[in-house]
């Protein structure tokens, strides 16, 4: 089992530690709902150094996108700036999502899924012939995620004047480098906050400082609940190699402009269109008490779908989640919990934004 | 390590039976199996007038991360079940042998009762798990 940067401080913390993708990480400190509730009033941290930094540098590092990515990195104008994006196959299915940085047309960070690794970098070297560019894996980088609405000024409070002076004016979807840091204004959980990466060997006294300034760890259970709330898509859950963006929630990450942008996997995504995408992704909330789990099915008037992520939603205090339906499905649905028929409603898939509910 | 009370009787199915000396008893999950779930934001309660018996499920408790059946560790008839779980679940994680309590039986065979695993043989068994 692989261990980040982090494990003897998850461990010093009273984590319950799992096995996530061959890495041993924290799932809680303790309680699942008051890490997830520290989040949304005020500020947590997540260690996501078993995610993958990549860095493309190079003269052709930006038609090498342009090709492997359904999203066009040609919308990057502004050092810094973020794109979220799939990577398909041939077939329009989804090897990876991804965040993509702009710092130059010859220089990108990537950060892709840890579970992915292997197969995200065979198919990146491979895309690469014919290009001038180069790859680098960044292991030597720890990763930390400071998420809720108190995370950017605690972690203000730890900065000195001149860093602080660069990280305070970043907008959201943004990143700077800023001495050996890069610090980006992202997240994984509808809060605001940064995702820092630094050199792996500072991990000891960064993790004590943010803990010092009242932001304590969150293990993997909160980000599931948290991202789910936010409708943010997990890969290998809401989508995997067998699904198109286009009926996991996520053709609007695909730019179809300009219509001479050949990215790999546009050939499929154009066929599906023209003969009608069949399913939709939505989300659900549970009407009555129970808890919504993954790979429940779901009936509605269309026909069937299927939970792809389902849990129970500390912010809202009722089960939600999000399903794979059919085209036509309408606003209403049942679950199968357990053999019974449980009516649900079918909404937008988000749920939680800035600690707030955003159902009607 | 999680706490096994000794005054308390116990099944292999992890809910522990309290004789509450009035020809009732007192049933509910264990500390080992509460802390196994995580936090509970569910629990479906058995029937008042069910009848159970030995080793059916009579209820389910669901944590964010999971849901597991409650067995009847015991056969006999349901004549209370704790209401207060309804609106607070997470009593069976801060309290699982007083205030998150689940149900109350009245044993179809004092007998059975009896035949329940010790305190001592059931921390054996959550060691053997471990």
């Amino acid at each position: 089992m692989q261990h980040t940067p982090f494990y003897q401080k998850h461990l010093e913390a009273g984590a319950k530690m799992v096995d996530f993708a061959g890495w041993e990480m924290p799932i809680h400190y303790g309680s699942q709902l008051q890490e997830h509730r520290q989040v949304r009033s005020d500020a947590g941290m997540f260690d996501v150094s078993h995610m993958v930094v990549l860095d493309l540098q190079g003269a052709q590092a930006k038609p090498y996108l342009l090709k492997l990515l359904a999203n066009n990195v040609d919308k990057l104008k502004e050092s810094g700036k973020a794109l979220y994006s799939c990577m398909l196959n041939k077939q329009g299915g989804v090897i990876d999502d991804l965040l993509v940085y702009y710092l130059s047309d010859t220089a990108y960070r990537i950060v892709v899924n840890a579970g992915t690794r292997a197969k995200d970098l065979a198919w990146m070297q491979q895309q690469l012939q014919g290009f001038d560019v180069q790859l680098t894996e960044r292991s030597d980088l720890a990763m930390l995620a400071v998420q809720g609405p108190n995370a950017r000024a605690k972690v203000f409070s730890l900065m000195p004047e001149n860093e602080m002076a660069l990280a305070e004016p970043l907008q959201p979807f943004y990143g700077a480098q800023i001495g050996s840091w890069f610090i980006a204004r992202t997240g994984y959980t509808g809060e605001d906050g940064f995702e820092l990466m630094f050199p792996a060997e500072q991990a000891n006294k960064v993790w004590d400082a943010l803990v010092g300034a009242g932001i304590p760890p969150t293990g993997l259970g909160a980000r599931d609940t948290l991202r789910l709330e936010a409708g943010m898509n997990l890969y290998g859950t809401d989508m995997d190699e067998t699904t198109s963006p286009l009926v996991s929630g996520l053709g609007w990450t695909i730019a179809w402009q300009p219509t001479e942008r050949e990215f790999i996997g546009r050939k499929a995504l154009e066929a599906e269109k023209a003969a009608g995408v069949k399913q939709k992704f939505v989300g659900l909330v549970l009407e009555g008490k129970g808890v919504l789990r993954n790979h429940m099915k779901v009936t509605c008037e269309a026909g069937e779908g299927e939970i792809t992520s389902g849990t129970f939603s500390p912010s809202l205090g009722v089960a939600i989640a999000l399903a794979r339906v059919p085209a036509a499905c309408g606003e209403r649905c049942s679950i199968d919990i357990r053999g019974k028929l449980y009516p649900a409603k079918v909404v937008k898939p988000v749920f939680v934004r800035h600690g707030q509910s955003v159902l009607s | 390590m999680s706490k096994v009370p000794a005054n308390l009787k116990y099944a292999d199915s992890h809910e522990w039976v309290r004789d509450n000396g009035d020809g009732t008893v007192t049933i509910g999950i264990t500390d080992h199996a509460q802390a196994l779930l995580g936090d509970l934001v569910f629990v479906e309660l058995p029937e008042v007038g069910a009848n159970l018996t030995t080793g059916t499920e009579c209820g389910v408790v669901e944590s964010v991360k999971a849901a597991s059946d409650i067995y009847a560790p015991i056969s006999g008839e349901v004549v209370e079940v704790n209401e207060e779980l309804d609106g607070s679940p997470e009593l069976v994680n801060s309290d699982p042998y007083e205030t998150g309590w689940i149900f109350k039986l009245k044993p179809a065979d004092a007998s059975e009762v009896a035949a329940l695993l010790t305190a001592e043989a059931y921390g054996e068994l959550v060691a053997s798990e471990a």
